[in-house]
């Protein structure tokens, strides 16, 4: 039997549903949240962490989880300004994991491929593990590949939205294509999109507003648990096969039997 | 630049480190893969026929016994999904055949080094009499093959005849010796397009024992050079077994396996697979295993279920009632009135062949019969520099 386990820079997780901390109504919310969903693995937004704060501050509200914490870039613009967030990331939280996120768009949030990619390249080689989170975009997830990123983080939807995956034909090749693991990032606003993300391969997913925003996020944080869980089990268990159609009547290979 | 290894799931297969194919070919066992394909059932196969992604463990199962009754359905599905991918269409190609010098021993081959055949290099003056021949048949896309003899047919041999025969063909592919990742890079900037190298077995054991002597009796070096053409960057790579040294099935699986690898590895090359089958020559040897054209159609259509997008060739190795009735069902580029021997169009007719051919119609024949078919005949296809 193989592990099921998702490996990422040499560190296995058990769960595959990774969770944001933005948007829960107070910080012990969030925590029960974390613990609900079963996650390893939390965002946490570089620009909300207070050093200082010991009271609600979500940084010292998640470290009584014990779980891996992940600063993200989110409020930058630029490949600079997302290298100079990195490196406070690492010096504040004390780790070279960084979810690279560059929106100069302050509408819908969407991610720049160009210094995303710069921004990769030059993280690498200072000596992060970089998850960038992009477009579903299968050239640029190679090109990430290429200049060391340790995974890829598409976009199911806009970030906030969701609306599920609206970009499944595009997730399907990056899936296919992808010697990284694939965590669909944004987007996802049920555990049934969760479970179909899974079900066609990703290796992972990302869920914060879905469960934040919900009238029960513990209840709801459990359910996703529980849907990623479906779904990985039904993708190595393979899906049964989807009936084929009728079949025409004369035949293509007949000359073969007449030929051996 | 190591590439994060990641085991995907179960029914798929490992990818990528930056130590090229070896590590990851050596994970699988011959026997198992071999034994594995044969236990395949009846539910494997239509599950496979009903996928909409198929992994390897689908591959396994369309190219196994239990797929033999399905094979008017994966026929149906490859005429399908070949007619979306490339439309109504099959490309030409011719091989021209530079030189028969070589200085290994491949037990199957006419051009090895123990058989006691006329040596023969083409001048600068013979390649361009080839190509003007070929030129003239409508050809633009042109495959250069030689034996593997670095001292007579080397790096500054190819670069020449490339550099020579350039102005006439807008696509130039080789079949030569494996080459370093810096000697093809000299060649692509000549304008060469694709390099086609066959590992003829995937079975380690059975290699060495077909090639005894020579550049060609290391496994892992053969094995390598489609990571030394991705490395530098080539536009087309084609890959192949020789069917008949070993069981086509277990070696149809790792040449699938090896294409998956570089496919993701190497993802801005484009991959060709092709079939060739054992066929007389010159101190000849007989197929340890039989491939029927029931088989390569079966595997045919299963490459094609594989992957939509990978080229499939058949050459004039195969009968004429077969290449005919295959044009419709999976193949995409076909070879035609093909010469086997260095100058076989008007130099030297006469000089030895490496095989002989089973399709001996004309350019014209064949091009008509794929006319006649509805299909368009493409002669060119590609430009450099854009």
């Amino acid at each position: 039997m193989q592990s099921n386990t998702l490996t990422i820079a040499g560190t296995e997780f058990t769960s595959r549903l990774f969770i944001g901390t933005g948007k829960f109504s107070s910080a012990s919310l969030m925590n029960k949240a974390v613990l609900a969903s079963g996650s390893e693995l939390a965002t946490v937004a570089l620009k909300r962490v207070n050093p200082e704060d010991q009271t609600e501050d979500i940084h010292t509200a998640l470290q009584k989880t014990g779980i891996r914490l992940l600063p993200n870039t989110s409020g930058v613009r630029t490949a600079k300004e997302a290298v100079f967030a990195a490196q406070l990331a690492r010096e504040a939280l004390e780790t070279n994991w960084i979810k690279l996120e560059i929106h100069p768009d302050p509408k819908y949030l969407l991610p720049d491929p160009v210094e995303t990619l710069l921004a990769t390249e030059k993280l690498v080689k200072l000596g992060f593990v970089v998850m960038p989170y992009i477009h579903a975009d299968p050239v640029l997830c190679k090109r990430l590949e290429e200049v060391g990123a340790q995974c890829v983080m598409p976009l199911g939807a806009p970030i906030g939205s969701n609306k599920g995956l609206k970009t499944l034909d595009f997730l399907e090749i990056i899936v296919e294509q992808s010697s990284v693991p694939v965590i669909v990032d944004a987007g996802i606003g049920s555990p049934s999109h969760a479970a179909a993300a899974m079900e066609m391969g990703a290796d992972a997913v990302l869920v914060n507003t879905a469960i934040a925003v919900s009238d029960n996020p513990i209840a709801m944080a459990e359910a996703f648990k529980l849907a990623v869980r479906a779904g990985r089990t039904a993708y190595t268990a393979r899906l049964a096969p989807v009936k084929t159609g009728a079949e025409a009547s004369s035949p293509l290979t007949s000359f073969l039997s007449e030929n051996q | 630049m190591s590439v994060l290894f990641q085991q995907k799931n179960t029914g798929t297969y490992e990818q990528a480190t930056g130590e090229g194919f070896y590590p990851v070919f050596r994970k699988y066992d011959w026997d198992g893969i071999r034994t594995s394909i044969y236990e395949k059932t009846t539910s494997d196969v239509y599950r496979a026929l009903s996928c909409k992604k198929r992994s390897l463990e689908d591959f396994k199962a369309l190219i196994s016994p239990a797929a033999k009754p399905f094979l008017e359905q994966m026929a149906r599905e490859s005429m399908r999904i070949t007619r979306q991918r490339f439309g109504k269409t099959i490309q030409m190609y011719a091989p021209m055949y530079l030189s028969n010098e070589c200085q290994n021993i491949c037990t199957y081959c006419g051009f090895s080094l123990t058989n006691k055949i006329p040596r023969r290099t083409l001048t600068n003056n013979e390649i361009l009499r080839e190509a003007d021949f070929l030129k003239q048949k409508g050809y633009d896309h042109i495959l250069l093959v030689t034996g593997e003899a670095n001292r007579t047919v080397g790096v500054s041999y190819l670069k020449n005849a490339i550099k020579l025969i350039r102005p006439y063909f807008s696509n130039i592919s080789i079949e030569v010796q494996p080459l370093e990742t810096e000697e093809y890079n000299a060649l692509i900037a000549e304008g060469l397009y694709a390099v086609l190298v066959y590992q003829e077995t995937y079975h380690e054991e059975c290699y060495k024992i077909h090639h005894p002597k020579g550049k060609k009796s290391n496994f892992k070096y053969r094995l390598h050079t489609p990571d030394r053409l991705g490395q530098a960057e080539i536009h087309k790579t084609g890959l192949g077994a020789l069917f008949g040294l070993e069981d086509w099935r277990t070696d149809s699986f790792f040449t699938a396996l090896h294409l998956r690898y570089l496919q993701k590895k190497y993802w801005k090359t484009r991959y060709s697979i092709s079939f060739p089958r054992l066929r007389p020559h010159s101190g000849g040897l007989e197929p340890k295993v039989v491939m029927t054209d029931t088989d390569l159609a079966q595997l045919i259509f299963a490459y094609r279920l594989l992957d939509e997008d990978v080229e499939l060739s058949l050459s004039t190795r195969e009968s004429m009632a077969f290449r005919d009735n295959m044009i419709k069902l999976g193949v995409n580029s076909i070879s035609a009135e093909s010469k086997t021997n260095p100058g076989g169009y008007v130099v030297d007719p006469k000089s030895l062949e490496q095989f002989e051919i089973c399709d001996e119609r004309t350019t014209e024949e064949i091009a008509g019969m794929i006319r006649r078919k509805g299909y368009e005949v493409v002669w060119k296809d590609w430009e450099k520099g854009y």
